[in-house]
Formats: C-alpha cells, sequence, structure tokens
C-alpha cells in the first residue's frame, strides 16, 4: 500500500495525480455535450487558439503565474469559440473549415509572438511555451487548486442548467420555440469547454486536449442510453484514465503524463466498442456468425 | 541564390502544392482530416527511424504516410460504425501522436526527433539543406521536394479533373457511372498525407495544414466555379508565403508564424469584403431587400384596393402604418422612396399608384 | 373573438428568393387547421415563422393577439421527423418530459409530477409500453407518437405540426388524427402542414392553401374547392382575382 501513502503524501505525486483526475473529470462531463454537438473538433481548434493569449497575457504582465496565463488562454479561446461560432453563422463554410482556420492561424499567430518574447532577451520567458504543451509533472499545489475552481464553477454551470442544455443539444429548434434562448444557451456551453481547455493544457497539452473531450464521452456512449449515465460514466472514465496515466507517468521512468492518460483513453475506447451495449462489434461479430451457422448455404 | 529567396521559393513551393489538394479536401467538407494527418504522421516517423536506425529521409517519408493512411482509414472505420465523423478525427489522431511522443520519450531521448519541431516548423533553416546535383548546388532540398508534389499534385487534378469534380460534389451519380469514388477518396487522401509530409518537414505541421486549409476557403468566398477556385487557391496560398515570409524577414519573427497569420488577415478581408459572399455584402444585400420588399408590398396593397370600395381607408398612410406594421418613420421612408422613383402620388395622406407603379405591383404578385 | 393566429402581409426570403410573399393569414381559435401547398410553397416557413425559428422580412405576426415572445408558453410544437438527432442517449419518456420544460422554466428540475404527466401523455398515444425505449430504437410512427405526446404534456393552446403523417403506419396516422380531434373538440387549436390532399376533407375543418402568397383560407367546405387547388397546384396566380 505504498502507492496509497505515496498518493497522500508525496508532493508531486499527489499534484499531478490530483490535477489529471480533475481534467478527466471537467473534460469528461463537458466533452459528452460537445460530442453530441457535433463539436468533437472544438476542443482541438481552440486549445491551439489559446497560444497567443498566453502569449499576450506575459507581454503585458511578465509573469509566468499559471493564473495569468490561464486568464490569457481562456481569452483567446473565447475570441476564437466566437470567430468560429460567427462563420458557421453567416457564411456557407462548412464548420470544419472554420476550425481549421481558427485553429492554425490563431497557433501562427502565436508562434509570432513567442519569437518576439524570446527576442525580448528576457531571462524569465524561458519555458514560457511548455505552458501550452503539457508538464503534468510540473503540477504545483496552486496551479491544482486553481484547476479545481475553474473546473468546479464550469460543472456548477453545466448542474444548474442541466436540463437547458440538454434540450438544446437534442433538440435546438424546439428548445428555441419554448423560449429558452439558443443561442446564448450554445455559446455559454462552448464557453465551459474553453474552461475545460484552460485546466487542460498545462497537464496534457494542447495537442492531447482534443482526446480528453472526446474519448470520455465515446466510451461512456457504448455503455448506456441515457444522458445522465453518459456523463456520469464519462467523468469517471476521465477521471480513471487521469489518475493512473499520472501514476504510472511517475512510476515509470520516462513516461510523460499526456500521452500515457491518453493511450489508457484510447484503450477504454476499444474495449467500449468491442464490449459496450448490445452492438459492440464483438456481440456483433458473434451473433452473425451464428446467424450464418444457423442459416444452409445458398445453392447454387 | 540568396538565404531570403530560396526562403521564399520553398514558402512558395508549399503553398502552391497545399492548396492544390486543400481545395477538394475543403470541398469534399474534410479540412480537420488535414490537421489529423499532420499530427498523426509522428508514429509513423519514428518508425521509419526505427526501421533505417537513423534519420532516412526515405524511410521517414514512408511511414509517415502510412501512418497518414492509417489516421484516414481509421477515422473511416470509426465513423461509419459507431461515431460521428469529428469525433472519430478528434479521437485518433490525439492517440498516435499520443503513441509517438511515448516511443520517443521512452526510447529516443537524446534523438533528434523534437516533438515541438514538428509543430512549429524550421524553415528558416531551409538554406543549409541543399541539394548536389553533380558538384553544383541547385537549391534547398525541401523546395525540391515540394516543388515534385506540386507537380504530382497538378497532374493528379488534371488527369482526374472530371472525375474529382463528379466524385466531389455527386459521389452516388459518380459511382453509378462507374468512377469509384471511394478509390478516388483514398488517392486524394494518399496526396494529402504525402503533401502534408512534405510541407511539414519544411514548414511544420500547423502551417502545412493552414496553407492546405486557408486558401481554398479564401478562394471560395470570391468564386463559385471550380477551376477559378483551384487557380485562386494556388495564388493565394503563394501570396500568403511571399508576404508572410517577406514581413517576417522585416520583423525578424517566426516565418511559418507569420506565414499562417498573414493567411489569416487574407481570410479575414474576404470573410468581411468578399463581394456577394461577405458579411458586408451580405448585410447591405438584407437591408437593400428588405427596402425592396417593403416597396413592393405597399404597391401590391395598393394595387389590390385601389379600385375597392374601402379605398379612402386601405390606401391611406396612417391605415398602411398599422396594416403592414410599419412605424411611422418606416412608412415615410417608404413611400417618399416609392415617390421618388415615379411610382406613386400622394394627395394629403391618400396614396395612388402610378401607371409605372401598377406595372411594377404586377410583376412583384407575378414572380 | 381574436384569431388564434393572426398574420398580416408576412415575407420570408432565403437570399434573394422570397419563400412567402405577402401572406395574410387568421386562423380561429377552436379549429383543427391544414396548411397545404405543392412542395416549396413554404408551409414549414410559414409555421416556422410563426413560431421565431426564422427571420422575417416583412410583416407581422399575433399569436392570440400578442407576439410570439409573449405567447410562447401557450404554444406547442412538433417538428419534422428530420429534424433531431435519433442517436441522442433519450428515451420516450425523456422526451416526453421536455415538453414539460416550458412550464418549468430556467432552472427548473422536473420531478415526480412532471414524470406522471409525461407517462399519461404517452399513454394517450399508446406508447406507455415503451417508455424507456431509446428512441432510435423506435419505428417512424413510434417516434411520431412519442413527439405528439411531447406536445399533449405540452398542454399548449395552440399546437402546430409539421407533416406529423409523413412515412407513418395506419394506425400511427389513425391515432395522431383521433389525438388532434379531440384536442379540438376540448377547445384547442391545432395547426397541421399536410400535402396528402386526400384527407384533406375527413380531417381538417379549416384549411390553407398556399403556394408562396396564401391562395384561399377558410372552413373546408368552402376553401377546398377545384377552382382554389387549381390556382395552388398549376398554373400562376394574379392577385388581382383574390
Amino acid at each position: 500500500m505504498n502507492l496509497i501513502h505515496d498518493l497522500i503524501f508525496d508532493y508531486t505525486l499527489r499534484n499531478v495525480a490530483l490535477g489529471s483526475a480533475i481534467l478527466g473529470v471537467v473534460s469528461g462531463v463537458l466533452g459528452c455535450f460537445a460530442v453530441l454537438r457535433r463539436q468533437g473538433l472544438m476542443g482541438d481548434a481552440l486549445s491551439h487558439a489559446a497560444l497567443p493569449g498566453v502569449c499576450l497575457a506575459y507581454m503585458a504582465t511578465h509573469s509566468k503565474s499559471p493564473v495569468v496565463l490561464m486568464i490569457g488562454a481562456a481569452l483567446a479561446g473565447l475570441i476564437g469559440m466566437a470567430i468560429i461560432l460567427l462563420v458557421e453563422r453567416r457564411t456557407r463554410i462548412d464548420p470544419g473549415s472554420a476550425l481549421g482556420i481558427v485553429l492554425t492561424v490563431f497557433f501562427g499567430f502565436g508562434v509570432v509572438l513567442l519569437t518576439v518574447i524570446q527576442k525580448g532577451n528576457d531571462a524569465n520567458q524561458a519555458g514560457l511555451d511548455k505552458f501550452l504543451f503539457g508538464q503534468a509533472a510540473a503540477l504545483v499545489s496552486d496551479q491544482v487548486t486553481t484547476m479545481a475552481i475553474v473546473g468546479g464553477a464550469a460543472l456548477f454551470v453545466v448542474g444548474l442548467l442541466y436540463k437547458e442544455f440538454k434540450l438544446l443539444a437534442f433538440d435546438t429548434g424546439f428548445a428555441g420555440v419554448l423560449g429558452f434562448r439558443p443561442h446564448f444557451l450554445g455559446g455559454l456551453l462552448t464557453g465551459l469547454l474553453v474552461a475545460a481547455i484552460v485546466i487542460g493544457l498545462n497537464t496534457v497539452g494542447v495537442i492531447l486536449m482534443s482526446a480528453m473531450l472526446v474519448a470520455p464521452a465515446c466510451a461512456a456512449r457504448q455503455w448506456t442510453n441515457r444522458l445522465s449515465a453518459m456523463i456520469g460514466i464519462s467523468a469517471l472514465v476521465g477521471a480513471l484514465a487521469g489518475l493512473s496515466g499520472a501514476i504510472i507517468s511517475v512510476l515509470q521512468e520516462r513516461v510523460p503524463t499526456g500521452p500515457a492518460i491518453v493511450l489508457l483513453l484510447g484503450a477504454i475506447v476499444a474495449i467500449s466498442l468491442l464490449f459496450g451495449s448490445a452492438e459492440g462489434w464483438v456481440w456483433d461479430w458473434i451473433r452473425r456468425r451464428r446467424n450464418r451457422l444457423a442459416l444452409p448455404e445458398p445453392s447454387r | 541564390m540568396s538565404a531570403d529567396l530560396q526562403i521564399s521559393l520553398v514558402a512558395v513551393a508549399a503553398g502552391v502544392a497545399c492548396a492544390l489538394v486543400g481545395v477538394f479536401l475543403v470541398l469534399r467538407r474534410m479540412a480537420m482530416m488535414a490537421d489529423a494527418i499532420s499530427h498523426s504522421i509522428l508514429p509513423g516517423i519514428v518508425a521509419g527511424y526505427v526501421l533505417a536506425h537513423g534519420p532516412n529521409l526515405l524511410l521517414g517519408f514512408l511511414g509517415a504516410t502510412a501512418s497518414g493512411l492509417l489516421t484516414v482509414v481509421l477515422v473511416e472505420a470509426l465513423s461509419k460504425g459507431k461515431l460521428r465523423q469529428d469525433a472519430a478525427i478528434g479521437l485518433v489522431f490525439p492517440i498516435l501522436f499520443a503513441l509517438g511522443v511515448l516511443v520517443v520519450s521512452k526510447y529516443f531521448a537524446n534523438v533528434h526527433i523534437d516533438t515541438d519541431a514538428v509543430l512549429y516548423g524550421e524553415i528558416a533553416f531551409a538554406p543549409f539543406d541543399t541539394v548536389n546535383v553533380a558538384g553544383r548546388d541547385i537549391g534547398p532540398k525541401s523546395f525540391w521536394v515540394l516543388a515534385v508534389l506540386a507537380i504530382v499534385n497538378t497532374g493528379f487534378i488534371a488527369v482526374l479533373y472530371k472525375e474529382l469534380k463528379l466524385a466531389t460534389f455527386d459521389p452516388g451519380l459518380a459511382a453509378s457511372l462507374g468512377f469509384r469514388p471511394a478509390l478516388l477518396h483514398y488517392l486524394l487522401m494518399a496526396l494529402v498525407a504525402v503533401t502534408t509530409v512534405g510541407a511539414f518537414s519544411a514548414v511544420g505541421a500547423i502551417l502545412s495544414v493552414a496553407l492546405i486549409i486557408v486558401p481554398p476557403v479564401v478562394a471560395s468566398l470570391l468564386t463559385e466555379r471550380l477551376p477559378r477556385m483551384i487557380a485562386l487557391s494556388v495564388a493565394v496560398g503563394a501570396l500568403g508565403a511571399v508576404l508572410g515570409h517577406r514581413v517576417a524577414a522585416w520583423s525578424n519573427v517566426s516565418i511559418s508564424g507569420m506565414i499562417a497569420t498573414v493567411l489569416g488577415i487574407l481570410f479575414g478581408g474576404a470573410l468581411l469584403f468578399a463581394p456577394g459572399r461577405g458579411l458586408i455584402a451580405q448585410w447591405s444585400r438584407r437591408r437593400a431587400q428588405k427596402v425592396r420588399f417593403a416597396t413592393e408590398m405597399l404597391l401590391v396593397h395598393l394595387a389590390t384596393h385601389q379600385e375597392t370600395a374601402a379605398r379612402d381607408i386601405e390606401c391611406s398612410l396612417p391605415h398602411l402604418e398599422s396594416e403592414l406594421g410599419w412605424d411611422r418613420e418606416v412608412a415615410a421612408r417608404i413611400v417618399g422612396r416609392a415617390e421618388r422613383l415615379g411610382l406613386l402620388e400622394r394627395e394629403e395622406s391618400l396614396l395612388s399608384l402610378t401607371e409605372a407603379g401598377l406595372r411594377q405591383a404586377y410583376l412583384a404578385a407575378e414572380r | 373573438m381574436i384569431p388564434a393566429i393572426s398574420v398580416r402581409d408576412l415575407t420570408v426570403a432565403y437570399d434573394e428568393k422570397p419563400v412567402l410573399w405577402d401572406v395574410d393569414l387568421d386562423i380561429p381559435e377552436g379549429t383543427l387547421s391544414a396548411i397545404v401547398g405543392p412542395n416549396g410553397a413554404g408551409k414549414s416557413t410559414l409555421i416556422k415563422a410563426i413560431l421565431g425559428l426564422v427571420p422575417i422580412a416583412a410583416g407581422s405576426i399575433r399569436v392570440f393577439g400578442e407576439p410570439y415572445r409573449t405567447a410562447h408558453e401557450r404554444v406547442g410544437y412538433v417538428p419534422q421527423r428530420g429534424s433531431v438527432d435519433w442517436d441522442f442517449p433519450t428515451d420516450a419518456l425523456d422526451v416526453v418530459t421536455m415538453g414539460l420544460y416550458g412550464r418549468l422554466g430556467w432552472f427548473g428540475r422536473p420531478g415526480r409530477q412532471e414524470r406522471r404527466i409525461a407517462l399519461e401523455c404517452l399513454d394517450k398515444v399508446g406508447m406507455r409500453d415503451y417508455a424507456r425505449r431509446q428512441i432510435g430504437q423506435l419505428s417512424g410512427g413510434q417516434q411520431q407518437r412519442v413527439f405528439l405526446a411531447r406536445a399533449l404534456a405540452q398542454d399548449a393552446a395552440l399546437t402546430f405540426m409539421d407533416e406529423p403523417f409523413a412515412g407513418v403506419d395506419a394506425t400511427t396516422e389513425q391515432t395522431i388524427i383521433d389525438t388532434l380531434k379531440a384536442l379540438r373538440d376540448a377547445g384547442k387549436t391545432v395547426v397541421v402542414v399536410h400535402h396528402d390532399l386526400d384527407t384533406v376533407p375527413r380531417y381538417f375543418d379549416f384549411v390553407a392553401l398556399l403556394n408562396v402568397r396564401l391562395i384561399a383560407a377558410g372552413p373546408t367546405e368552402a376553401v377546398f374547392v377545384p377552382d382554389n387547388l387549381q390556382r395552388a397546384y398549376g398554373g400562376k396566380i394574379a392577385f388581382l382575382h383574390r
């Protein structure tokens, strides 16, 4: 029971495990809505869009405090989101292209800002880009606290407006007919996604954030036909993968946390697709095989 | 050849090669597949490295292309089954990328496969890696790779133009005519993968994706015709590359980042100002349309009622205000406009149509 | 008496093309009404415009004498079948409960009371046994009945249904029309977008014939006559004949 002892008393392990688990729960919950609303790639676009925000926050304050950088990331993410929603609503450009444009252009601009900062001979800036690429192993307890507060606030809003979000995701037109202002609700729900991304950036990093949102929801969907259960399972999957990925990466040498979590999530999704629900691929295959054996060979 | 010119050439070649495949990717609404491929090629590069026991251009290229295609196959398999396409893409590429990162950090910690460089790109180093033919330096290697890719892509589109067009706009018809849209689809995806691999080693993953997606979207805002869209995409890609490089060289910042930024500015400009589809054109059209509809409605209303007994009431300005639900200001503006155009006359507050007004009312009603 | 719906000079356009042109329509309270017309006549657009789901270019709309914004609590809606996500993780009971969300308002949570009402409504359309079935696993007719139950749960004074009989079995069609007639007999107003001309006289007591513009509207026996149908379905119509 050394592991449990370390989880409680080892400063690094405790922070990494706790931070990853919090991220898993928050992204598991918000990922369900993202996947159901066909915004599976929104997370990827917005996490990349955060880079210029991080840079500008640093340039404005010369502080590498995670809270400052998170605020910058959130603002840039929200601006990126606003552009994507505007393009989707007002033009015939397809949503995927809108995501791709915001993703690459924001990130490219962020890289420009990074080179500007690096030129400034500012010794303090070293490792600024690391904020984006996830270094769960370096999480400090202040960061974990911030993650818990931001994530908790996002989950609180979901809890408060669960009924409205569910209606929006299922039947947007009907939400409008009932007077629930779908544009506002949609913007709010996507905005909460930004909260999950912001707390995920320095844990798993920009690129892997997408899987943190999509994978738990996809896995959970295979085991249930009810939204509340799907959200619960998704949060659990996210937390479990976060926790075990963190533990593995601390115990094993040179296994980075982010990839460990994402590969665990991949395995869980695969198992869910194979065995989850009555239509799981394995059951499906067995059923079809049985049917084929039961039917006589067609005569020629 | 100066280093600046060489970099420009590399950037333009990348822009042209990417824009060519990008047009069809964007038209098929699969833009984010480029993003997915650009990340998921990492494990393929790693595999090539392992197989060749060191850096090897050909094996790295093959490995990267193979894992790009694996991404396409996995996404298609998942989205035919139980997941939607966006979720399938968002799932597959981070897992493949994570696999690559894990293998690199576990077994090749001291080797130069820098995962950050995969994202940022190192186009500034292009002039240092040149090709020698018969002892003569013929320019950066990445330029030649991209130039070949641009030629291959042009050839692909030229030879299969008709089939690609049909398979993109009407896959059902293409299949029924025996054009095998699925085969064409995988061919296109293979080209996207190869192009991304070629471009990313020169300009970085993110810029290669920007060069694939942004120019075709800008072009689609400016034209509806496919040949023109292809030409415009190539032009926008090349323009973005040249401008971005110039600005970056002048201000001494990341070239790849600046090219992406310039492309973003070009997109923003097209989004706002494109004739017809731009936001400003849409907005002014909607305004003009409101005025036109209101005028026509006024004319039709007058035409319907001016021969009837209730004419004095129906055709009076105050009644129109309540009947058509207009406030006083709108009513005055619309009536004033119609009067100026010679469509109606007014005595006191009673309105009557002129000959021209009656004709226009008929036209409006017949539509 | 104030009509249930009052539309004045309504014009709706997508891009340059008007989909509805200068429509004037009053639908009296307590009728079972049909909106009938050829494909592309703007039938769905008309109810979407009334419900505030599409922007209007000109004109005004009143529901029970009020703008939709203030009247929405008295309005029910059954969308076309294609417009919802059938893979969504939700079951029949849950969908019907959504009909009560408007009454619960922001933040309100459905409880035992709402569950009971939803079950009753499922019972009325003969779907109680399927309460816990995921909606994608129901047949087309069963799905339509679930959405009818959702409209019943809304207990609206005015209910819109968009093509409720499209692609459903005969039993379901009978269940739906019986339910709608019962609603009418209880004093509610029901407006149905409908395309099967044969059943119009049997089903409806008020008809609006539409083809971009309003051709005619009134009690079925007065309006549903060959002359009007000819004008709605063939040939161009001059407004001066009105």
